[in-house]
């Protein structure tokens, strides 16, 4: 997922629909403290690195190369020794308020895009029979685990000659190539798993499939369209490689992750640039991933990583 | 005709009339306007072009001429660039479906609807995946074989090329390790934090991560390995870490062997939290009644845990496991930002991006993409055979 990560799945252990979640059950045993400790101890050593980039963003670049983050833990309340400065200095002559915008151009319509191709697809996967249906099935299906890395050669040539290397629209139209495979998979699983009955009703009182399309399939997919929502947005947003091969690093089109690079590349040492500049790139999907952390999850379990 | 009439139940609508002709010539409009309003879109300049040549339509001259002299400040012509783009693109694939629709009820004639419409829902979702994986991947087996030194010299290269070999050696670590560890360690995670009261937030903890871009969890780990001089102090906590136990500082990202696996670990922080919900999940569906009755039988937590519920859960290590090493054979941003591949930490992946992009050798890409390939095909046959037996209705 990272993920984007993402990677894809074997075949769904099963709709979105039946997953109960509990939280805080206690059959694998009574509470120990030993057991206590160790899940403390894991989460403290797991958000340390993310807590310390975080607390040298804040930091005066002075002080972070003359001391370790975890010294400030000693007087956290010396409002002398934080700073803002380092967000400034990276939104602003580091460009990268103006890859945040490039990042929220090219991540918006490559979302939303291919969630609405790929419902249409879904629909008529689930709900019609036409010839080539399992055939083109099974293609979708295979595409899923296909490395990114087999398409890049050929569609970098494809896009020069067709002057879409560079270009918004080229990485909309990529970002959809490549979502789509896993987005109608995940919809054909869970419009295929909708009450038979409430179609077959529909189509004897007369709705065409466009209505019931429209009425019924859509809403009733709103948790599926919503997991692959969230997964396309943390995968684009994320994607280093789609906007290095197809989009460049130009100032004009450049997004945060090549921004990012980019600062890694030439300010290596300037630790409060990238600190704040890594924490600027992590903003949007993370607050996006808590906000919305049912869905992902619920998303996840159906079977859905992409990569 | 009267026996027609009343198997046809309800009455027909009047087909071919006026509003209906008119729907399907703006539908045929739309569906002519979409490809040209993406090709126009592709030029940042011409967002600035439609928008005076609008203006002046409009008999705003005044605006008009101000825009021509002066131009749009970035800033404003980015925005609207974006709000057109998702307008064009989102509005119009759907006006696409909405006019495709007009057309076929008031056009078609109604023996080839049925199949036209289903290839209407279809159609642009399976033109994209032709144009953006069906071809390339045959392209790109072609270009394997005809480009560069051809196809013996590109796989020799890519098999058997010092700097491959060593890429090869790294991929089976980082495959090995990399899968293993995040596995084991969310496993051991989703077993804990089933017996602590506040277990949604302690995966929270574990998950975040997997928000995280490999670029800015390179950033936050370059930080974590962040190397000084012995003497002075550290900023990094792995070597404030080392040197506090009294031993030199050790370059954790330029030491050949020991960058490899730290490199790793990065993967490791960023996958765990995957296979821990997924696992936490299974673990929760295994049955009350099972433990219980393992319990009552005399098993301890431990044996609980690995005798009872791993096994019954092995199904779904098994499919975390796959997701994660198909993650991890794609490898690239991790090696890309930290090491550019140097200090002998290449991976396959990122070797390819070179090839291609630094040295144009189309050829040798292709040659190590198709490497690439031939790893996951066994999981793509599982996929589709798993298919033909569960889930999909022929």
């Amino acid at each position: 997922m990272t993920t984007t990560t993402p990677p894809p799945p074997l075949a769904a252990p099963g709709p979105l629909t039946r997953l109960r979640l509990r939280t805080g059950g206690t059959r694998l045993g009574a509470r120990s403290p030993l057991v206590r400790v160790l899940v403390v101890v894991i989460c403290a050593l797991w958000s340390m690195p993310t807590v310390g980039l975080l607390i040298s963003s804040f930091r005066h670049p002075a002080d972070i190369s003359s001391s370790g983050w975890w010294t400030v833990l000693a007087h956290p309340f010396e409002t002398a020794q934080w700073t803002v400065a380092n967000y400034a200095a990276v939104l602003g002559s580091q460009g990268m308020a103006n890859a945040f915008l490039n990042s929220l151009i090219v991540t918006i319509p490559a979302t939303l895009i291919p969630i609405s191709l790929a419902a249409f697809a879904a629909y008529a996967f689930a709900w019609m029979r036409f010839r080539g249906r399992t055939m083109l099935f099974v293609v979708v299906v295979g595409l899923l685990v296909v490395p990114l890395q087999m398409t890049l050669v050929p569609l970098l040539r494809l896009f020069l000659q067709f002057d879409l290397a560079g270009t918004f629209v080229g990485t909309w139209l990529a970002h959809t190539g490549f979502g789509l495979p896993l987005a109608i998979y995940l919809l054909y699983n869970y419009m295929a798993d909708l009450p038979r009955e409430l179609f077959e009703s529909a189509f004897v009182d007369g709705a065409s499939h466009h209505t019931a399309f429209l009425r019924l399939a859509l809403p009733l997919s709103f948790p599926a369209l919503a997991a692959f929502a969230i997964f396309q947005f943390l995968w684009v947003w994320n994607d280093l490689l789609v906007a290095l091969v197809f989009l460049g690093t130009r100032s004009e089109v450049g997004v945060v992750t090549a921004q990012l690079n980019e600062l890694v590349g030439t300010r290596g040492d300037s630790w409060h640039l990238l600190t704040a500049g890594a924490f600027l790139t992590m903003a949007v999907p993370v607050a996006v991933f808590l906000l919305l952390q049912r869905y992902f999850v619920r998303g996840l379990l159906a079977g859905a990583v992409k990569g | 005709m009267v026996a027609t009439a009343v198997q046809g139940g309800r009455p027909r609508r009047p087909r071919r009339s006026w509003p209906g002709a008119l729907a399907a010539l703006v539908g045929l409009a739309v569906l002519v306007l979409v490809p040209v309003a993406f090709a126009w879109l592709r030029d940042p300049g011409g967002i600035e072009a439609a928008l005076v040549g609008g203006l002046d339509l409009l008999g705003a001259d005044a605006a008009a001429e101000a825009l021509r002299d002066r131009g749009m400040t970035p800033l404003s012509a980015k925005a609207f660039t974006a709000v057109v783009a998702i307008l064009v693109g989102v509005g119009g694939v759907w006006a696409y479906f909405l006019a495709g629709d007009a057309v076929l009820e008031h056009v078609v004639p109604s023996r080839l609807r049925a199949p036209l419409r289903a290839w209407l829902f279809v159609g642009p979702a399976i033109a994209l995946v032709g144009v953006f994986l069906v071809f390339p991947f045959v392209a790109t087996i072609w270009t394997s074989i005809v480009e560069d030194g051809g196809f013996v010299d590109n796989y020799r290269f890519a098999l058997t090329d010092r700097a491959m070999l060593i890429a090869f050696r790294n991929n089976v670590l980082w495959l090995v390790l990399g899968t293993g560890g995040s596995v084991l360690i969310g496993l051991v995670f989703a077993g804990l934090v089933d017996r602590v009261k506040r277990e949604a937030l302690a995966k929270t903890f574990i998950f975040l991560p997997l928000a995280i871009s490999f670029v800015g969890a390179s950033v936050i780990w370059r930080f974590v390995y962040a190397w000084r001089p012995a003497g002075e102090p550290q900023i990094g906590i792995v070597n404030a870490i080392v040197t506090g136990l009294g031993s030199e500082p050790v370059p954790w990202i330029q030491t050949p062997w020991l960058n490899t696996f730290a490199l790793i670990a990065i993967m490791v922080w960023l996958q765990t939290g995957f296979a821990m919900v997924i696992l936490s999940a299974a673990i929760k569906g295994v049955p009350s009644e099972v433990m219980e009755a393992a319990r009552i039988d005399g098993a301890n937590e431990r044996q609980l845990f690995v005798r009872v519920v791993l096994p019954m859960i092995r199904g779904t290590v098994l499919t975390v496991a796959t997701t994660i090493f198909i993650a991890i054979l794609k490898v690239f941003d991790i090696v890309y930002v930290m090491t550019g591949g140097k200090f002998e930490t290449e991976v396959v992946a990122n070797r390819m991006f070179s090839e291609m992009f630094r040295f144009r050798n189309f050829g040798r890409a292709s040659a190590l993409a198709v490497v690439l390939l031939v790893v996951v095909v066994p999981v793509m046959v599982l996929n589709i055979r798993r298919l033909r037996t569960q889930g999909f209705r022929a």
